[in-house]
């Protein structure tokens, strides 16, 4: 990819990121940058296109490593499932047969697997050696007669957020626009009920959660033309330029994709969650708003009522259990505001929130639902969460998979918030099981266990582990000033 | 967990009038198994000859051994006319052919009901071979119609006891005679890789275990030079057991064993520590504080890192355990230890059944306890979601029917190489009981979204057909 192509993708309008000279998508510190690649995010952000063959162009570190290891989930296909890669040997490289590798590996993949599309990786090494990956993979969807579709973002070109953009412009700029969408089965529409197209961007089936709102859309006739890219397919993917309505729903990882289908399609865009009540409810005004329809509104504010009323019911056990319980927040990919709302809503009090992939205007929504003093983590090194967990006395700490055993070895509960996770919280249905997992381990009777010391311990050493004590509350005092707060 | 004092669950009788699929082990074979724990043993089960050939089967299948048993084989005539005879015979019998150091003597249902007087027929044979009165022979009353498994193992320990360890007073014991010699009177629930973990760690204080009855000495399924043998090659020494009243304590691990453990205390005046079971953090906390107060040893750090290693493997697996719903079958020290080291992980024992009751059964950490049988504990588990069941290998099918998985514990496990072996207690074999517990659980893949196909999805041709499905 050449250098002014990355720096355009780099520049996005859309991105509040851009408005602030600090912030945004910064280079990585050699010695202290923790997170994925530009791989490592296009391959994530393509991943759950259950009908490609996924192939990675490159050495055996980048496929090695990361092949099936995510919670996404299909209604069928599990090609996306297999990991597929060229590992190229040092011969490859030496001899520069790495072109011919990814020509015959792509007919294997066709011949083998029959997809519905190719789509291949690079990755630094094939980058830094210049193999013409464009090049291979329009020779081999012309010879085999499947789509192949180069995806660009070797390793070095930047962060995971920049390959995730990388991902979003290739569907934008290679598939969307190459297929009309089906017509809408029939016996569907009628009188006072017709169906609107639209597309979620950013939404990945992860652990199924997707299947929490579908329904509630099919009953409002609100056609998922696609999502980018959870439990999609290719040739949904073909169609996402006749979306109505699309909905940015994770970070603002593929924003570029919302802005460019706006610049060439006009289709109107709006960023929203599906976590928590209040946001499901807010995602589903939005889509009424957006496609302006009289009778999807009325029936969006009936399903809303309906909806919200039986979540009260469901939820008031569970709000009782969780009433006052502390958390502290570090997201990663998901919005953190988003997070805070359903934990409020759980009457939970988020104490402090990771704001290091927020935007300004994300952190205008923090400080909405938290306050004007929220606190706001930028550093989410494991020592700085310990400790900003023990200075707010928080109760659980909630935030992605990698930070799951710095809790544990701390010994506090701890939520598991990102991609990996295995239980879906998003719909309205997700949030019993937020609350439920909540639940299983703030409740768990191990927490006195875990932290006691042996009882053959001398007394120096007995003092309970994890528990906050007197001299722990001194060395955070003087710990504090790490912790940004916007006023 | 030390502040989770238990509630003692209600105890709901048996009601019906049919066993089905049972979960009970007679009792005759409890004391059958305790037999087996003593070296150059052979027990002679007294009733018909069936009584012992299906108990011989029930051991050979679990153990994957050979079982030296043998039987008064009862016919006709001696059932109506009195089997004093055919005892007096059996015991001669054994004595001349095998020379074994111990003849345990359990009683079944026929004899009991019989009203044969056991002791009286040991009298006669010591009255007419007085040429076999080196072999030591233990009677005990073992009614297949009372208690189970597990009483009826501790009535033999008893008995035992009571025959083979002499008073203090008479034979001038003394406890702490043997400064690093301890007693351990081991429960039925203890599996041979649970005794020889024990020794173990015994041996780490530098104490010396004296293991009543040991089965990991002679059930341990080891090959010896003797191609064949008619009695237990290892198990606890009789005349170790002489010396029982000169160790420095006694260590009882499962309270069904305190009878036993009473008469010990009474003839030998050696102090003793009771265990209720030593699966979990908290139980094996106590025994290792015992030891180290016994050994007057340091606590050796290998102990004190498997202790930190099992914490870890909890918080590991809480995320899985919490919440999660056990069904569990057992004999009442396992499922006391079963129930607790579950509750304290925050999982919930939703269905407990135990074969018979005991008062052990008030430590079970669950709302009731149903005296029953695999019936009683299918319809439970199915009538509280249960998502895990544990039992012996007769569950098998229950969980089948349950659509559930397994966990084998417990007596008989015919349908597993090496359950016999398996280790559940310490802080390692909790760790690892702890690691399998969860990955079943995660194996339920609970929480799991199903799939919902949208009809307004743009679905490939290839797919439609499942679509409309």
């Amino acid at each position: 990819m050449k250098q002014k192509d990355i720096a355009a993708l780099l520049d996005e309008p859309a991105c509040e990121h851009n408005k602030k000279a600090k912030s945004g998508c910064a280079k990585p510190k050699p010695g202290a940058t923790a997170g994925g690649c530009a791989f490592d995010g296009a391959q994530i952000a393509l991943l759950p296109i259950v009908d490609v063959a996924h192939i990675v162009h490159g050495s055996i570190a980048c496929a090695g490593s990361a092949w099936d290891n995510r919670g996404t989930r299909s209604t069928g296909p599990t090609l996306f499932k297999l990991g597929m890669t060229t590992d190229l040997t040092e011969q490859d490289v030496i001899m520069g047969r790495g072109e011919k590798r990814l020509f015959h590996g792509i007919k294997q993949a066709v011949e083998t697997y029959h997809p519905a599309a190719v789509f291949v990786y690079n990755t630094c090494v094939p980058a830094l050696v210049g193999d013409d990956i464009e090049a291979v993979c329009k020779a081999a969807a012309e010879r085999w007669g499947t789509p192949v579709i180069p995806v660009d973002a070797a390793g070095f070109y930047g962060t995971k957020n920049l390959g995730n953009r990388i991902a979003g412009e290739t569907m934008v700029k290679r598939v969307c626009g190459t297929r009309e969408p089906d017509p809408v089965p029939a016996g569907i529409e009628r009188d006072g009920f017709k169906v609107h197209d639209i597309t979620l961007i950013g939404e990945y089936n992860i652990a199924g959660e997707l299947w929490h709102v579908l329904p509630v859309l099919d009953e409002l006739g609100l056609r998922v033309l696609c999502t980018l890219s959870g439990d999609a397919r290719f040739r949904e993917v073909q169609t996402m330029h006749r979306s109505k309505a699309n909905m940015m729903v994770c970070s603002k990882a593929m924003i570029n994709v919302a802005r460019k289908l706006k610049d060439a399609y006009g289709t109107p865009w709006f960023e929203g969650s599906f976590y928590g009540v209040a946001d499901m409810s807010q995602a589903l005004r939005d889509f009424a708003r957006l496609i302006d329809d009289a009778d999807l509104t009325r029936r969006t504010e009936a399903l809303i009522a309906r909806e919200e009323a039986r979540m009260d019911q469901a939820l008031a056990p569970w709000r009782e259990r969780l009433a006052g319980k502390r958390a502290l927040l570090y997201t990663g990919g998901v919005k953190s505001w988003s997070v805070i709302s359903a934990l409020q809503d759980l009457g939970m009090t988020v104490v402090a929130t990771g704001t290091r992939k927020s935007t300004e205007e994300d952190k205008a929504r923090i400080r909405e639902l938290m306050g004007d003093d929220a606190p706001m983590l930028e550093d989410g090194n494991p020592r700085a969460l310990l400790d900003q967990y023990r200075r707010f006395d928080a109760d659980i700490m909630i935030a992605g998979g990698r930070n799951m055993y710095t809790a544990l070895k701390a010994r506090i509960p701890f939520l598991d918030i990102n991609q990996e996770r295995e239980f879906g919280y998003a719909g309205y249905d997700g949030m019993l099981e937020l609350a439920r997992q909540l639940c299983v381990t703030l409740e768990s009777p191990i927490w006195a266990a875990v932290r006691s010391a042996p009882p053959w311990a001398t007394r120096t050493k007995a003092d309970v582990v994890g528990a906050p004590s007197p001299a722990r509350s001194a060395e955070q005092t003087i710990a504090a000033p790490e912790v940004a707060t916007h006023a | 967990m030390p502040e989770t004092t238990i509630t003692p669950p209600e105890i709901v009788k048996r009601n019906k009038a049919l066993a089905v699929s049972p979960l009970k082990a007679s009792s005759t074979l409890g004391a059958t198994l305790a037999f087996l724990g003593m070296d150059r043993c052979l027990p002679m089960l007294h009733g018909s000859q069936g009584c012992t050939a299906f108990g011989k089967i029930f051991f050979i299948q679990h153990f994957r051994e050979p079982m030296p048993m043998q039987t008064t084989a009862l016919d006709q005539v001696s059932t109506i006319m009195g089997s004093d005879d055919a005892v007096v015979e059996g015991l001669a019998t054994i004595a001349a052919k095998h020379a074994p150091a111990l003849i345990g003597l359990p009683t079944t249902g026929l004899t009991e009901t019989q009203g044969a007087d056991i002791e009286r027929a040991v009298a006669m044979f010591r009255a007419k071979h007085p040429e076999y009165d080196q072999i030591a022979v233990v009677p005990v009353n073992t009614p297949d119609y009372a208690g189970s498994l597990e009483s009826g193992f501790n009535a033999a320990l008893k008995a035992m006891i009571e025959r083979l360890v002499p008073k203090a007073s008479a034979a001038g014991t003394k406890p702490g005679r043997r400064r690093r010699q301890v007693n351990v009177l081991a429960g039925a629930h203890l599996t041979v890789g649970d005794i020889e973990h024990i020794k173990d760690l015994l041996e780490r204080f530098r104490l010396r275990a004296l293991v009543l009855p040991d089965i990991s000495d002679s059930l341990d399924g080891h090959l010896t030079d003797a191609d064949f043998s008619a009695v237990t090659i290892g198990g606890t020494r009789l005349d170790e057991l002489a010396h029982a009243g000169d160790s420095v304590a006694t260590l009882v691990i499962g309270s069904s064993l305190a009878g036993a453990a009473d008469a010990l205390a009474a003839r030998t005046g050696v102090p003793d520590y009771r265990f209720a079971h030593l699966m979990g953090l908290e139980a094996m906390d106590a025994f290792i504080t015992a030891l180290a107060e016994i050994s007057a040893e340091p606590v050796p750090e290998r102990i004190t890192r498997s202790r930190s290693q099992l914490q870890d493997a909890m918080l590991d697996a809480h995320f899985a355990l919490g919440q999660a719903r056990f069904a569990v079958a057992a004999d009442g020290d396992l499922l006391v230890a079963l129930t607790q080291l579950l509750a304290g992980m925050g999982a919930e024992t939703v269905a407990a059944v135990a074969p018979s009751n005991s008062p052990a059964l008030q430590q079970v950490a669950a709302r009731s306890v149903k005296i029953g049988d695999l019936e009683d504990l299918e319809q439970a588990a199915r009538a509280s979601g249960a998502e895990v069941l544990i039992t012996n290998s007769h569950g098998v099918h229950t969980a089948e029917r349950l659509g559930i998985p397994l966990l084998r514990a417990g007596f008989p496990q015919f349908d597993l190489l090496g359950g016999y072996q398996r280790q559940w207690v310490g802080y390692t074999g909790t760790r690892a009981t702890l690691f399998e517990l969860a990955n079943i659980v995660l194996g339920l893949h609970k929480g799991e979204i199903h799939a919902y196909r949208s009809s307004l999805k743009q679905w490939p041709e290839a797919e439609q057909d499942a679509a409309a499905a």
